[in-house]
């Protein structure tokens, strides 16, 4: 099975997003309302235009459509998870391919840092916890040290990925974080969860994402050149997720059948890839992507990362934005709307010279990859 | 030795998990096994996730098993882990198959490797709650 069918069908049409940060003045509705004004504004589409909506992370659609004054024909609501970002461009394809819709605009939007959400502990109970388990950075951590266990990688290696984002975040002017940060401060960074430190982790912030799809033939009348997606691949791991968030495998089984799809579908090698774009939420999901996407082999990952492969002058430009670990948490969200700007040529100072291929992966129990091109 | 200042996290009362802790309260390591197929999987689940079978019991298991992977918790994501972290979590691979969340006593962390042979031990930490915690098995 794959989605070929829908090869080159659906283009990206509008990206908005809001500034990132606390916004303890702000809600998740106000938050979403203020980056679908954006995208509205970047696709030059009027909201009466928009007929699908997909909400992620927002309390209810119906206040939602009531605050933008909209009625669409097709609305799905998905859980905050960051890997519903993957799954919610896939569903909206699906809406726009079969006619459900003609566009369709995505609304993510985050409010955990100004309301001071902790993904551990009574937040979030679960079967484990009474051994001490909680947080998915705890079940990363368990996975890093199986990495460390079975291919030898180091913390040192594992520095490597935050570093490369840091240094690519420090370009983005509307980045989180902007301060210089080396292997060293890595490694004597606070320890949240060993072998993981408070560099592993993603960011907790504030802001909101809006993406507009539509139908490939109709993108082309509109305000930019639409940005295509020419290829999908989809696998889930529901079987060996006793442990929430951890896969003794690090999905790479998963991540494999999810390679094979997308790059087929897409028609592109590796060596095309212009621009990679790991969901970053800690930074050993990163080494688990490059190995399950085939950019070099199972256990080699922490070799492949060293000096400096990711940053934006590296040799496979990742997460230019800075991603999670230094740009925003945007669970995902971030990530794809940065794939559209660089194939746009739209980055300023980190823009990759001539990016016309971009490669989107969320290593989780849900696997996804999207491939972004220019034509 | 049952604690009554334990104030850590206990288990949440839940029928299909209540034969596990019934288990462990009389210092046994149970799992489920599927009466139809014979396939053997934890935490429980309502049908066999096999063959969809309802009628499953329970098996207590040999206790041994071997380390798959560990973690340091240097965040007390809850009050009472205050003053005792830093801590240790590890998952083990039971010899019956499954893998499970648990603790290990009286090892240092530099000692540890991935396939370390271990062996449960049963710590009452109050009066209803027994959990099941590894030590390694120097018997293998």
């Amino acid at each position: 099975m794959s989605m070929n069918a829908l090869k080159k069908k659906i283009a990206v049409v509008g990206v908005g997003t809001t500034e990132y940060g606390n916004f303890p003045e702000q809600s998740d509705y106000s938050l979403a309302a203020h980056a679908f004004k954006n995208a509205l504004e970047d696709s030059g589409l009027e909201k009466q235009q928009i007929d699908g909506m997909v909400c992620c992370r927002i309390p209810y659609y119906v206040r939602m459509g009531a605050i933008l004054g909209i009625n669409p024909k097709w609305t799905v609501q998905l859980p905050p998870h960051g890997r519903m970002s993957g799954m919610s461009i896939i569903e909206a394809m699906m809406a726009l391919e079969c006619g459900a819709a003609t566009h369709v605009a995505l609304l993510y939007a985050n409010i955990g840092r100004s309301r001071r959400v902790n993904y551990g502990g009574e937040e979030n109970v679960g079967f484990w916890d009474p051994w001490g388990m909680t947080s998915p950075g705890a079940a990363h951590a368990l996975m890093f040290r199986l990495h460390m266990e079975r291919f030898g990688t180091t913390t040192r290696q594992l520095a490597e990925v935050s570093v490369a984002f840091r240094k690519n975040a420090m370009l983005n002017p509307s980045a989180v974080m902007n301060k210089p940060m080396s292997i060293e401060d890595h490694e004597e960074a606070r320890r949240i969860v060993e072998p993981l430190g408070l560099l592993d982790y993603c960011l907790i912030n504030d802001g909101a994402v809006c993406i507009i799809l539509s139908t490939a033939d109709r993108a082309k009348d509109l305000k930019k050149p639409p940005v295509l997606i020419s290829g999908v691949g989809s696998q889930e791991a529901f079987t060996d997720s006793s442990i929430s968030n951890f896969s003794q495998n690090f999905w790479y089984d998963e991540l494999q059948s999810v390679s094979k799809e997308v790059f087929g579908m897409a028609g592109v090698q590796h060596s095309d890839i212009d621009l990679f774009l790991p969901y970053d939420n800690f930074s050993p999901t990163v080494l688990f992507s490059l190995e399950g996407m085939g950019f070099c082999a199972q256990g080699e990952s922490g070799a492949f990362v060293e000096n400096g492969t990711l940053a934006y002058d590296g040799n496979l430009p990742s997460n230019t934005d800075g991603g999670h670990l230094s740009n925003s948490y945007m669970q995902g969200w971030g990530l794809n709307v940065e794939a559209v700007r660089q194939i746009r040529g739209e980055c300023g100072a980190r823009q990759i010279p001539n990016c016309s291929v971009a490669q989107y992966v969320s290593a989780t129990p849900c696997c996804r990859s999207i491939i972004y091109t220019r034509d | 030795m049952s604690d009554i200042k334990y104030n850590k996290p206990l288990p949440v009362h839940d029928p299909l998990t209540k034969p596990y802790w019934d288990h462990a309260k009389t210092h046994r390591l149970a799992v489920q096994i599927c009466d139809e197929c014979s396939d053997i999987h934890f935490p429980p689940s309502p049908v066999c996730p096999a063959c969809l079978s309802e009628n499953q019991s329970w098996k207590v298991a040999s206790g041994h098993g071997t380390l798959l992977t560990w973690a340091r918790f240097h965040r007390a994501y809850w009050d009472a882990y205050k003053s005792t972290v830093p801590y240790e979590v590890c998952v083990v691979k039971l010899e019956e198959g499954p893998l499970i969340v648990s603790n290990f006593l009286g090892a240092a962390p530099q000692d540890l490797y991935t396939g370390m042979p271990l062996k449960a031990v049963f710590e009452d930490v109050t009066d209803e709650v027994t959990l099941v915690r590894f030590v390694k098995n120097d018997e293998v």
